[in-house]
């Protein structure tokens, strides 16, 4: 798989010979004790390889002078190029042992994890072997129970993680140490079981997020809320603007996401409850110390419900509020575009929901704010991410998992596509686009307070089934204490 | 993502190597069976054609099933012993009360509703002049998957609060009885299953024509000539006539659609996801054992739905066997 992915970077420019460019890979140091001259010819083979892939590193850098399709290009710096980079991952070019990754990642964004550790990949001599799976949550039980667990897997949901612990390999001393380097407390401990680390974050994506049109903000001289109460007040201004036209409210939404239905609902309950209470009640509701149908819970719901279920702010472009569990969650966030609905909360993945030629950007067609906290000074960020699980205890496995720990990898990563990171060393300016540039800041405030998806850490039957279903009845007018009740029946059945 | 030909040798080479080693058994197989005594009716001879069969079977049916009714009486994570709690679950759960009875009217209707109709139409259609454009419209169904089936039938059920409706069945509404009359037919109670149902039909009844026209057809003319002789009108002559005649071929039908809709999966989870009281039983055994992460239950749908499913195969086979009888 690295060779396509390697035949594709260097693909823009004719492969240069590996003398065309000056040598920035120094010769390794012979190992002590190894045999001189075997040796000797494998730094002059590696080198030759390697000066293959450098010319394409300066291609990138010289894309506009001499080489076309820039898009072509991973856009690795040369730093990220060269083989000394990597020399503190170790050197496995004499064995190349493989270590196979499983994910539920696919295509092209696959594509960009493999073109992000090609140069790991070739200087470690470590063959990455990557499997993306549509079907990964029902597959990697079946892979896990049945003896043919990947070595490495990247999990989207903790939750479902947890139940593999006893088959996963904890975090050695230097991955933790990189891993509390790279990642706050909030992050870890949701790859920390019994007080070990087992698995690093990796990808960070944000939920607390509420799509605009920027053009539309300027034309009315909107500004974009800091608080809680702006939030309604600016919701307020623009109920009354949109008054005059057929079908026009400030917020729209769309919950239908066929056996999923109901899962945006649970964002914005879980977005509240974080606002309301911080993050401690989340996580003892999170973990059942606190009963599903707590009050707490229940202010929480109703403050989701005050925009939700609020006839005069909902559904853009779509009808009355019941109309959003017929709206399909792909296309709820629509008719910001054609100015029926003006804010749509939904996360930093929906940027690829926009049509083809939407712009994306602080002054483009959408941009997406940070839904404010009650004050402007609380961040509480919802958000989720992938875990980085092993389940072989072997050298080169510790190795690609610190590789993936690192700055390093993330910074490549997110110069290869859409991506973000809340690593401390990830550089926002690295990001492929201004959406994964606020994601990235956002995660670097000060005041950020993480937490993770709460319907992926609760117990399936409940996480991805009576908590989607109940929210969903409580749209088409449930009562916010039957349906809370219903849910904390199935989590105690 | 770019298809690198060579990269893909590997796996046409584990292809070659599996279909290599198929037609190595296969061959040994039919060698051992030439060289050992083939009297008619000589056990060794049968042996060794029913060895491979029972060793794969076994593999494939009997060891899961087994160990499915074990996990079925465990817990969430398929561990542990916790009896027939799972059981118990299945027949008190109002929810799964629920998705028992939905299953009770897929059962029930799919295989009568689009036997009925298939068997009307394959009447109507006979002896036409065009019997073979009318069976191949009502046939063409069946080529489609379930799947495609049911994201065509969900854009004909889509329904929009505001502006145009892109569903055929709502826009019909429009032009029959105005703006209000217009539903979201996915979420209504109870009703939403029927339009699910609807669609196994449309998918099936295309079968059910196909076999019952030709079994129509296979009715010997003395018997219909005799009929008529007797002066028998339509009606008799199809209920009294055609219907006996063809006793076996409808009960091939319904016993084949009962297994089908028992076991039907695509449709609901591609149209609804099982919301709204829509779940069936082969649904909801998917979505306790891997969404929900509920192992026990899961396995123990699966072996209800097993169970369910035994009667009517037992059924079937009882039948074909008194058929051989008479003959």
């Amino acid at each position: 798989m690295a060779r396509t992915t390697l035949a594709r970077v260097s693909a823009p420019c004719a492969v240069p010979g590996p003398d065309d460019y000056p040598r920035t890979v120094p010769p390794r140091t012979p190992m002590a004790g190894a045999d001189e001259e075997r040796s000797g010819l494998m730094t002059i083979q590696r080198r030759r390889r390697f000066a293959a892939l450098t010319g394409a590193g300066m291609c990138a850098a010289m894309v506009v002078t001499a080489c076309g399709a820039p898009s072509e290009d991973s856009g690795l710096s040369e730093e990220e190029l060269d083989c000394a980079t990597y020399e503190e991952f170790g050197d496995f070019t004499e064995e190349k042992p493989a270590v196979s990754i499983y994910t539920p990642i696919t295509d092209a964004e696959g594509d960009a994890f493999e073109q992000a550790w090609a140069p790991f990949v070739e200087c470690t001599g470590i063959q990455i072997q990557y499997e993306g799976s549509n079907d990964f949550e029902a597959q990697i039980e079946v892979r896990v129970t049945g003896g043919d667990a990947p070595d490495i897997a990247f999990f989207p949901q903790p939750g479902l993680m947890a139940r593999y612990k006893d088959d996963m390999v904890p975090a050695s001393d230097a991955l933790a140490e990189r891993a509390a380097a790279g990642w706050s407390e909030d992050w870890l401990q949701y790859g920390t079981f019994d007080g070990t680390l087992y698995a690093q974050p990796m990808s960070a994506n944000l939920k607390s997020l509420v799509w605009y049109s920027p053009k539309l903000f300027k034309d009315n001289g909107y500004t974009v809320p800091e608080t809680w109460d702006d939030l309604i007040k600016l919701s307020d201004t623009i109920a009354a603007d949109l008054a005059g036209t057929e079908g026009a409210k400030p917020w729209c939404a769309g919950i239908d996401s066929g056996e999923a239905t109901g899962w945006p609902v649970t964002d914005w309950v879980e977005d509240m409850m974080l606002r309301e209470h911080g993050g401690d009640v989340y996580d003892q509701w999170v973990s059942h110390e606190l009963p599903f149908n707590d009050s707490k819970v229940a202010d929480a719901v109703d403050k989701a419900g005050s925009i939700l279920k609020n006839e005069d702010y909902m559904n853009g472009g779509y009808g009355d509020v019941g109309s959003m569990t017929g709206v399909s969650f792909e296309e709820g966030g629509l008719p910001i575009l054609d100015g029926t609905c003006a804010l749509h909360r939904q996360a930093s993945f929906y940027s690829a929901q926009w049509p083809d030629g939407t712009e994306v950007g602080p002054e483009g067609d959408v941009f997406a704010f940070y839904l404010p906290g009650n004050t402007a000074d609380d961040k509480p960020l919802l958000g989720g991410g992938e875990f980085v699980a092993a389940f072989r205890e072997a050298e080169e496995v510790d190795a690609v998992r610190q590789y993936l720990a690192s700055g390093l990898f993330a910074n490549a990563r997110m110069k290869t596509g859409a991506w973000a990171s809340a690593h401390a060393d990830a550089d926002p300016a690295n990001a492929a686009d201004p959406m994964m540039q606020l994601t990235v800041e956002l995660f670097h405030d000060e005041g950020a307070e993480f937490r993770f998806d709460a319907s992926d850490l609760m117990p399936g039957h409940v996480g991805s089934d009576s908590f989607f279903d109940e929210m969903t009845q409580w749209i088409n007018g449930k009562s916010t204490g039957d349906a809370l009740d219903a849910i904390e029946e199935t989590w105690e059945s | 993502m770019t298809f690198d030909f060579l990269d893909q040798i590997p796996k046409f080479v584990v292809l070659g190597v599996g279909v290599l080693a198929f037609l190595l058994v296969v061959l040994g197989v039919l060698y051992v069976g030439n060289i050992v005594p083939h009297r008619p009716k000589s056990l060794t001879a049968g042996l060794v054609f029913l060895i491979p069969t029972l060793v794969l079977v076994s593999i494939g049916l009997v060891v899961p099933a087994i160990r499915t009714t074990v996990l079925s009486l465990g817990d969430s994570r398929g561990e542990g012993f916790v009896g027939l709690d799972n059981y118990v679950w299945i027949f008190t759960d109002p929810q799964i009360l629920g998705v028992v009875r939905n299953s009770a009217l897929w059962v029930v209707l799919v295989p009568l509703v689009a036997t009925a109709v298939g068997l009307v139409y394959a009447v109507i259609i006979d002896q036409t002049r065009l019997e073979k454009l009318a069976k191949t419209l009502v046939f063409l169904p069946m080529a489609i998957s379930f799947v495609g089936a049911a994201i065509i039938w969900k854009f004909v059920y889509d329904y929009k609060q505001i502006g145009d409706q892109i569903g055929l069945l709502n826009q019909f509404m429009v032009w029959l009885f105005g703006e209000g009359a217009t539903q979201h037919w996915l979420t209504m109670p109870f009703w939403n299953n029927l339009f699910l149902i609807a669609v196994m039909v449309w998918i099936q009844a295309g079968f059910a024509t196909v076999v019952l026209s030709a079994a129509i057809k296979g009715v010997p003319s003395e018997i219909i000539e005799a009929a008529r002789l007797d002066g028998v009108n339509a009606w008799q002559m199809f209920w009294k006539v055609t219907v006996p005649s063809i006793r076996p071929a409808i009960i091939v039908v319904l016993v084949t659609m009962s297994i089908a809709s028992l076991k039907l999966f695509d449709i609901v989870r591609t149209m609804t996801g099982g919301r709204n009281g829509t779940s069936v039983l082969a649904y909801e055994m998917y979505a306790q054992s891997f969404p929900g992460q509920q192992t026990g239950r899961g396995a123990a749908l699966a072996v209800v739905l097993f169970l369910l499913v035994i009667p009517i195969v037992v059924y079937q086979v009882r039948n074909l066997r008194q058929r051989k009888e008479v003959r």
